[in-house]
């Protein structure tokens, strides 16, 4: 008994002394540069590939900085900053009216900065031969009023409609600007997505979804779109020419969805906070956005 | 689960003794200490007793607290039978059927897929295998039991659900099927650990008058071990339950996430615990979507509490039927 103690004991001082260890070589490590700090970024499921690449190269240029960025949709995101659990918020939709009212009503000022923007794609399976669609059979589709893939000039077989789910600042996006065809002649804002869309809790996993299934639709940004997938390209009005997706058709306003990655700070950013979306903003910064597949700020 | 933990209590129990029986005869110091200790054993139990009643106490204010007001905005009735879940619109509607029907849909159907095989496999390692082997293969099914759920959602996204796409010819693999075929995996462990300690108590003589009575193997099993060993094999269908309507990870990824209420296992579907993972960070706190889902978890913390009670009461009714 009081052997087995004693062997205890031991293995416990051992791990004390590892961790105490641990603890200050962390402590003793110094470094020039002045800048130091954490900082919290969560939000966007589509923006977070994107902030893991600046955080990185950020952390990389300032070793006593530390970010940490995580992605759990930007409905999420924005919910944090009104509770005051981040520092940033990182969303692929603006701010609604209603989520302004809760922050204010909470004492928090959130603080828009756009960083890139991101075209989204709609995608289907590389067997589909439907290659193009009007912004009204997408609504149609997502509105379970078509369901065969044979109405918009496919095969004879049943659609398989996959959206993001609540989470996600692309399903509300996608919800406004295509299922309610917002700015256009046919805008219905009581539209919703049909009760037979599948919600996904990760665009990886529609992404690969439609890679694997010759019948499904799925939305994505430009970011997560590979070779696996084919992009549809997308008529605004039936009279529009069909645009595929791609970081110049964005610039240029040609294609019809695209949106704005934005940044909210609670207030206007300042220290390190500042220090790093003045770089995300920065040239170098901007020319990340286009290797991680999404699309610069005009310059 | 009573066998389970019974048996492991008196290995527990007996080295104890040993122990005592080895020391000396303690002198009046040390006994004073020991009765010491022993107090000291006694008030802790006793808070940590309390802890875990506070704790439960806790989570149903909290439940109750939080999820109540909602009713103030959908009344009950409209809650629990209104098909349209659309929490992020303007005006917001919050019709919860289709989860509850996605819940029960998958539970039974995994309840149904896991319990024949579960109890055959405990049957098998009882009263079949070589003693030695069972020995071998039961720890190993228990192991299963700690697999990570989000494994198993990613075992039933990349593997699982092309099979049952191809098998049923539906349109996606994503379904209530898939998921409650993982969830009949993950439940399985459980009910062939507690029902294999069920079977393993029944007294030898019960089986040694049914072989003396001329009765085969396969007879003694269905006829004498199964139906004495009831109560604890009901016991492990309702931990298995327990489990399966509880399990949220691997429903979240493989069950779909339709909000249709679902007519067919084959429907994709979302249930009750995948609603409120999906739905609970985009929720501000306070507001109306986070009061709706705790008003989710309400309900299925009554589905639960009401799961354990049937089983209890079949429990009781097993062992006043053997007490006769």
């Amino acid at each position: 008994m009081s052997k087995s103690i004693t062997k205890w004991s031991a293995s416990l001082i051992l791990v004390l002394m590892l961790v105490l260890a641990g603890c200050s070589s962390n402590s003793s490590y110094t470094d020039d540069s002045a800048l130091s700090g954490s900082i919290k970024i969560i939000g966007s499921n589509t923006v977070t590939p994107l902030s893991s690449i600046w955080a990185e190269n950020f952390m990389k240029a300032n070793p006593r900085v530390s970010i940490a960025v995580s992605g759990p949709g930007s409905g999420v995101g924005i919910a944090a900053l009104i509770d005051g659990t981040t520092d940033i918020c990182q969303s692929s939709r603006l701010i609604t009216a209603k989520e302004m009212e809760q922050a204010k009503a909470k004492g928090v000022n959130p603080y828009e900065i756009q960083v890139a923007s991101d075209a989204l794609a709609v995608i289907v399976n590389l067997a589909n031969p439907v290659s193009e669609l009007t912004i009204e059979q997408l609504s149609a589709i997502y509105t379970g009023k078509i369901t065969n893939w044979k109405e918009v000039g496919g095969k004879d077989a049943p659609i398989v409609v996959m959206s993001r789910d609540t989470n996600s600042g692309t399903h509300a996006f996608f919800k406004e600007h295509v299922v309610q065809m917002y700015g256009l002649p046919t805008a219905d804002k009581t539209l919703e997505y049909g009760k037979d869309v599948l919600f996904l809790p990760s665009t990886e996993a529609g992404v690969s979804q439609v890679a694997a299934n010759p019948n499904a639709i799925f939305y994505a940004g430009l970011g997560y779109v590979n070779d696996k997938v084919k992009t549809i390209a997308v008529r605004k009005t039936a009279g529009d020419p069909a645009v595929k997706p791609s970081v110049d058709t964005a610039l240029d306003g040609t294609y019809p969805i695209s949106r704005p990655l934005v940044y909210y700070t609670n207030g206007a950013p300042a220290g390190v906070i500042k220090a790093y979306i003045d770089y995300c903003l920065s040239k170098e910064g901007q020319k990340v956005v286009l290797e991680a597949g999404f699309v610069p700020l005009a310059k | 689960m009573c066998h389970w933990l019974n048996r492991s209590n008196k290995e527990g129990l007996a080295t104890l003794q040993e122990q005592v029986t080895a020391a000396t005869v303690p002198t009046t110091g040390l006994r004073r200490r020991l009765r010491l200790g022993e107090r000291f054993i006694e008030v802790w139990i006793f808070l940590s007793g309390l802890l875990a009643i506070v704790v439960l106490l806790g989570i149903i204010a909290i439940l109750l607290k939080e999820g109540l007001p909602i009713f103030a905005h959908t009344p009950p009735w409209k809650f629990l039978f209104g098909a349209k879940w659309y929490p992020i619109s303007d005006p917001p509607t919050f019709g919860i059927a289709p989860f509850v029907v996605s819940t029960l849909m998958v539970t039974l159907v995994s309840t149904v897929i896991a319990v024949p095989i579960g109890v055959a496999c405990a049957a098998y390692l009882s009263e079949v295998a070589h003693r030695k082997l069972a020995e071998t293969v039961k720890p190993i099914i228990e192991i299963l039991a700690g697999f990570p759920s989000v494994m198993m959602g990613f075992i039933g996204l990349a593997l699982l659900s092309p099979l049952v796409q191809s098998a049923f010819n539906l349109n996606t693999g994503l379904c209530g099927l898939t998921a409650a075929i993982m969830l009949s995996l993950m439940s399985l462990p459980i009910i062939v650990s507690v029902s294999e300690d069920a079977l393993h108590v029944v007294p030898k003589e019960f089986k040694e008058a049914s072989y003396a009575l001329g009765a085969t193997k396969w007879e003694t099993i269905w006829h004498v071990c199964i139906p004495s060993a009831l109560s604890g094999i009901a016991a492990a269908i309702m931990l298995g339950i327990g489990r399966a309507i509880g399990e949220t990870m691997t429903v979240l990824m493989v069950a779909g996430g339709a909000l249709a209420v679902p007519v067919s296992p084959t429907d994709p579907m979302t249930t009750m615990t995948a609603a409120i993972a999906s739905g609970i960070g985009n929720a501000v706190r306070g507001g109306l979507q986070y009061q709706a889902l705790f008003a989710v978890g309400l309900i299925l913390f009554i589905l639960t509490l009401a799961v354990n009670i049937i089983a209890e009461r079949v429990l009781e009714r097993q062992k006043r039927k053997f007490a006769r």
